[in-house]
């Protein structure tokens, strides 16, 4: 056991907790962030995306003790009042249906829409098609990125 | 957690007092005539009425609904309310929604499963909506001494226009809960509708969109512990021996516990319990035969020749017929076992005490986890009671009770409060999946074309009756067979949304394909003259609805621009299930020498829409998952181990694979009929159609990526 300092959505945070421990599971069990959530374990269906220095990454493979200084966003610090342009899009559009994936769905695209404000129909789907959405909610989600960025000056 | 704590009664309570008081009205769901009654606060607290659900109108105009079926994606929460509140002439605004828990004293039906809810609840929630707005008319009446009939309601407040005055349903609230509810209340003619066939978006988005913990899996309370459970890696294995010790000894591990076949291990963090059960040495033993798929290949061939059927339907004489064809048509479809893989894996949190025992977590049969845990503690189920999370998914898996009673069984054998928690591993490696089934097709056709017979057989495993022997084509051929065989087979199964006509309906419209194509005729066509004739001179009962089907083909058909589109191969497919009809026809363009599937075109008769926005998603998204799983799903087998364990090996359909849906809606102004499932089935058949007319290649075998014919094009 080892005490981490983090910096997670502009908080200073600590956990003790094994250095092995993925990022996903202090943000659920030690720091209390449940909207990051489990859905594989093995970075294949992106329901664990948070930004780690704007980026997005999955914390389900992400030991703490790879994180050092960096910067952590969980969907929780996205926007103070859930008004990202990529939240209210996803609002706007009705996305969800059972909702699970959503916040992984919505950090990768908030992270996309960082990089490339304007990305094109083949940016979205290559980055969209690396979250799993088992309610199939696709064509939703692809509509409200386009949304978002048609909103994101 | 936005669900209530205890007794939905007792919360209720609370929720109303914040509300400030105001008009209680209960439903009465276990007669049918469902009369809506005003009762007292002290009548809800003592629990002295029959009710089945709640509305309560707040005198700070904000109106509550309790939301009883549990929501796993189908969009229940928003839906139920949206039918009180149009019958209520609600502000949409200030209507809150709050996930109900177990209660059936109070609630009738509290399951989300069958595509039944919708069905179940439409006239006693309108019934719940309109008598309340009749109340709140009747007092508005009373203080403004004018005829009930000069007066008119909308948005939450009721109007007399001759003088000009108006109220609001909170400044009435009070006065309304005294007045006696009628016996009869006038219900809203369709084209009134405000809310009813309009999109209203998901009552949950802004807590979804945050990250609120509303799921099972994100529950937590100070005190509780941890645990991941090992238990038989292959089905036909039983416990021999455990060596726990390493991983008791393992960082913030509290105990290991055994019982049945399954070993627990507790402590303080997931982590922390998933690696220390990487420690546990464990022995099995054999109990049972350890199947591998060739196994099953194998009994499928065996019992589909040699089986002992058991007869579904029969009508006129079916060897005859077959002796007298012109022409026989005969196939075989098979499909694989598959995980319900919902993307929430299972969890569920117990606390058996003393006095009781707490149930917290996602599941579909709140109820059957009740009377499980009640059976295995001993206490009466009134004891034992359950608050029902927001669900990350069921697809039927969450039917099941299995993962709740392990909560209940660690947490009374620790004796502390305990989440169980399944890895995507246990899940997808865990059971209860969807069996395993091939079907033998026979069809007899006269030298005019006309089907004079048709056989089926199905043989599945543990499913039962593989087959639904009324559903179409039966009642619209004179000489019919049709039975089924099942294996018992150690490999847990049960339910995946849309049971049985997940795999059925993909079978049987593709062979009809092939009959349609033997018999000289147009697909569309075929179908049609079979309905006609089960119409005009049906053979035996007929217990679907002709004309609803007629109607979504030939919807369908319209839409799709049926045989007419240039360099576009369609396949069509039309389906009964759930009370409900679905037809789609399915667009292949080749390009380069590939078949790509761009377009499923989708006609629907779920009778009325409720919420057009949260409808066209179930639709699109029933599209996706019966077009991912036929394509990709497959669950295999190896001495009783399962060979996929997670993602990486079980695929599933994404983003950049999915062709437009396009969908429409039949109006016909019928009582919703269910919308869950019925849109899944019909899409395997509608894409393996649509491939053949492009490859003339037949998909008789899912997934289809592995199918020999699919390999030879793609």
């Amino acid at each position: 056991m080892a005490l981490f300092k983090l910096t997670v959505n502009n908080r200073a945070l600590q956990a003790e907790v094994e250095g092995d421990t993925p990022l996903l599971w202090v943000l659920r069990d030690n720091l209390g962030l449940v909207g990051t959530k489990y859905g594989c374990g093995i970075a294949q269906c992106g329901a664990c995306t948070v930004h780690l220095d704007g980026k997005a990454v999955r914390s389900c493979v992400l030991p703490v003790s790879a994180i050092g200084k960096g910067k952590v966003t969980t969907i929780e610090g996205l926007s103070e009042k859930g008004d990202h342009p990529v939240q209210k899009a996803w609002d706007e559009v009705d996305v969800a249906q059972c909702g699970y994936c959503q916040a992984g769905q919505i950090m990768t695209a908030a992270a996309l829409l960082k990089e490339k404000p304007k990305p094109t129909d083949e940016e979205i789907l290559s980055t969209m098609s690396g979250n799993i959405c088992r309610c199939g909610t696709y064509h939703r989600i692809r509509e409200a990125v386009k949304t978002a960025a048609s909103k994101t000056k | 957690m936005e669900t209530l704590d205890n007794t939905s009664r007792r919360s209720f309570m609370k929720l109303a007092a914040t509300a400030g008081g105001g008009l209680f009205l209960g439903f009465n769901w276990t007669n049918s005539s469902a009369l809506p009654v005003v009762v007292s606060t002290k009548q809800v607290a003592a629990g002295s009425v029959n009710f089945n659900s709640y509305l309560s109108i707040g005198t700070d105009n904000f109106i509550t609904i309790i939301s009883p079926n549990p929501e796993i994606g189908q969009g229940i929460k928003t839906a139920f309310p949206m039918v009180v509140a149009e019958e209520l002439d609600a502000d949409w605004k200030l209507v809150k929604t709050v996930q109900g828990n177990l209660d059936p004293g109070a609630f009738e039906r509290q399951v989300t499963g069958g595509s039944g809810a919708v069905p179940h609840s439409w006239d006693r929630l309108r019934k719940a909506g309109a008598t309340a707005r009749y109340l709140l008319v009747e007092a508005a009446a009373n203080r403004w001494k004018v005829p009930a009939s000069e007066c008119t309601t909308s948005d939450g407040k009721v109007y007399h226009k001759a003088s000009g005055k108006s109220l609001s349903y909170g400044e009435l609230a009070e006065e309304a809960s005294k007045l006696t509810a009628p016996k009869e209340v006038k219900l809203k003619d369709e084209k009134d509708y405000k809310l009813i066939g309009h999109s209203v978006r998901n009552v949950d988005n802004h807590n979804i969109a945050t990250g609120k913990p509303l799921f099972g899996l994100d529950f937590y309370r100070e005190g509780m512990l941890f645990s991941i459970i090992q238990r038989p890696k292959a089905f036909g294995m039983k416990l021999k021996s455990v060596d726990s010790a390493a991983a008791k000894a393992m960082p913030g591990i509290v105990d290991v516990v055994t019982f049945d076949n399954s070993v627990a291990v507790v402590g303080k963090s997931t982590w922390q319990v998933k690696k220390a059960r990487e420690a546990l040495k464990i022995e099995y033993e054999k109990e049972a035969d350890l199947e591998s798929t060739s196994d099953h290949n194998r009994i499928f061939q065996d019992l589909l020749d040699n089986g002992k059927a058991t007869v579904r339907r029969k009508n006129g004489d079916v060897e005859a017929a077959f002796k007298n064809a012109a022409k026989i048509v005969k196939a075989e479809y098979q499909c694989p076992f598959l995980p319900h893989s919902p993307l929430e894996p299972m969890n569920f949190f117990a606390h058996v005490r003393e006095d009781g025992v707490e149930l917290i977590g996602p599941t579909q049969t709140p109820d059957r986890a009740r009377g499980e845990v009640a059976k295995l503690t001993g206490f009466p189920q009134e004891k034992v009671t359950v608050e029902i999370t927001r669900q990350g998914g069921g697809f039927g898996r969450r039917l099941a009770a299995d993962y709740v009673m392990e909560a209940a069984k660690v947490s009374k054998l620790v004796k502390a409060p305990v989440k169980v928690i399944w890895t995507r591993e246990d899940d997808m490696t865990g059971g209860t999946y969807r069996p395993a089934v091939r079907y033998r097709f026979e069809a007899a056709l006269d030298k005019d074309g006309q089907m004079i017979g048709y056989k089926l057989r199905g043989v599945g495993m543990n499913a039962g009756n593989t087959t639904r022997e009324d559903n179409f084509p039966s009642g619209s051929v004179d000489n019919l067979l049709i039975d089924s065989v099942d294996h018992k087979s150690p490999i847990t199964t049960g339910p995946w949304r849309a049971p049985i006509t997940n795999f059925l309906a993909y079978a049987e419209q593709s062979f009809l394909d092939e009959v349609a194509e033997a018999a000289g005729k147009d697909p569309i066509q075929f179908r049609l003259e079979l309905l006609e004739k089960a119409k005009k001179a049906p053979a035996g009962d007929v217990k679907y609805d002709v004309d609803r089907m007629i109607a979504v083909i030939k919807l369908a058909a319209e839409k799709s621009n049926w045989g007419k589109k240039k360099g576009v191969s369609q396949g069509f497919s039309v389906y009964f299930s759930h009370r409900s009809y679905v037809a789609q026809v399915g667009e292949v363009i080749v390009e380069k020498g590939k078949p790509a599937l761009k377009n499923v075109i989708v006609a629907v008769d779920c009778g009325i829409v409720i919420n057009k926005s949260g409808s066209l998603q179930q639709v699109r998204g029933g599209v996706v998952d019966g077009l991912g799983h036929a394509m990709y799903g497959n669950l295999t087998f190896k001495n009783g181990v399962p060979d996929q364990s997670n993602f990486n090996g079980f695929r599933l359909i994404r983003m950049n694979e999915i062709p437009e849906v396009d969908v429409h809606f039949v109006n016909n102004g019928i009582s919703p009929t269910g919308l869950g499932e019925p849109a899944l089935p019909p899409t395997g058949g509608a894409v393996a159609n649509a491939f053949y007319k492009a490859t003339k290649q037949r998909l008789r075998n899912q997934p289809f990526m592995e199918d020999a014919a699919f390999k030879s094009i793609s």
